[in-house]
């Protein structure tokens, strides 16, 4: 439910773009999606298909990139993958804070055939 | 007939921001302060806005209530003299910015004051979207548990304030304070958190303080 109307936007975003070069179709779409943003790979998948039908998407590939998020330590400025249950640096020791890597979630590119 | 790649780098969030920023700044022209109120279903958002609201006596309230289904909420805050809209997301596990313009359309933000937006109970979903609001409260509860940072982190992250509501309750529950400050302060240093208690009233004078402090 929650992934279908960012599905929608995702389509819409691809079906702009591609007018702006006069493409006749898409054939391939790729998102950047963080583990943090809160959409889940397979559930837009799922949705694009059934929403791409009858539009310039319609039978394209989705690829979807996934990041790991990553926090930043405040001492010795490492980024580092986020452990279960703290926010520790595994090399200092300090706590770590959270960074944009990981939340990101937009269309990298698209591929056109015009 | 030639195929090519080109770069598009558009965030997907995008048109729900444009619309966030264009209520946020009609809402600066009204004299208004938003409020997007968030938590778990059961932490006591509604008795949260009512302790509140009851310490505001000189202060214009309005509140929009999200919910999947129902006017529950709605029809308690009306039958306090509050002027308030139910949004009806009928399935959807947020409130987003589109919602929020609709609902402004049937209500009239006359006077300067403050906007509470109840949004659907959830600690997840809510957080990833902007909703014109000038700042997120976020209500936890000690009934839900001290693991919760950990669980449910951007929630806890974009929090502007956080209320640890249910607070008479802790004799009663394993809630441990310093795992649960510690996960709020490695989200979120500076946010400041107030323990309250809806039953009884406790600690939201302070809220209350901090509220319209923040909104000077």
């Amino acid at each position: 439910m929650h992934e279908y109307p960012v599905t929608q936007e995702i389509v819409r975003i691809a079906e702009e773009s591609a007018r702006k070069y006069n493409a006749v179709k898409i054939t391939k779409i790729t998102l950047v999606v963080g583990e943090l943003a809160g959409f889940i790979g397979e559930s837009i998948s799922m949705y694009f298909e059934i929403i791409a039908k009858g539009t310039m998407a319609e039978g394209a590939a989705l690829e979807i990139k996934p990041v790991k998020a990553q926090l930043k330590c405040d001492r010795c400025d490492r980024y580092f993958d986020r452990p279960r249950y703290s926010f520790t640096c595994p090399v200092c020791g300090e706590n770590g804070r959270p960074t944009e890597i990981g939340k990101e979630f937009y269309v990298e590119n698209i591929e056109i055939i015009t | 007939m030639e195929t090519k790649k080109v770069e598009v780098i558009q965030d997907i969030h995008a048109e729900n921001e444009r619309i966030a920023r264009e209520i946020n700044a009609d809402y600066n022209r009204k004299g208004i302060f938003a409020v997007n109120v968030m938590g778990c279903p059961g932490a006591g958002k509604t008795s949260v806005l009512k302790q509140i609201i009851a310490r505001l006596p000189g202060v214009k309230t309005y509140v929009i209530e999200g919910d999947i289904e129902s006017d529950l909420d709605t029809r308690t805050m009306q039958a306090l003299g509050i002027e308030t809209v139910q949004i009806n997301t009928g399935g959807a596990c947020h409130l987003d910015s589109p919602m929020i313009a609709g609902a402004l359309k049937n209500i009239e933000l006359k006077e300067p004051g403050i906007l509470f937006i109840e949004n659907i109970g959830n600690l997840v979903c809510p957080a990833e979207f902007e909703i014109g609001e000038h700042i997120k409260l976020l209500i936890s509860s000690v009934t839900e548990g001290c693991d919760k940072p950990y669980k449910y982190p951007l929630a806890f992250e974009k929090a502007d304030i956080i209320i640890l509501n249910k607070s008479d309750l802790k004799p009663y529950v394993d809630f441990d304070d310093a795992f649960f400050s510690s996960g709020v302060k490695g989200l979120n240093p500076g946010v400041p958190v107030f323990e309250v208690s809806s039953k009884t009233g406790q600690g939201f004078d302070a809220v209350v303080n901090w509220l319209e402090e923040k909104r000077k």
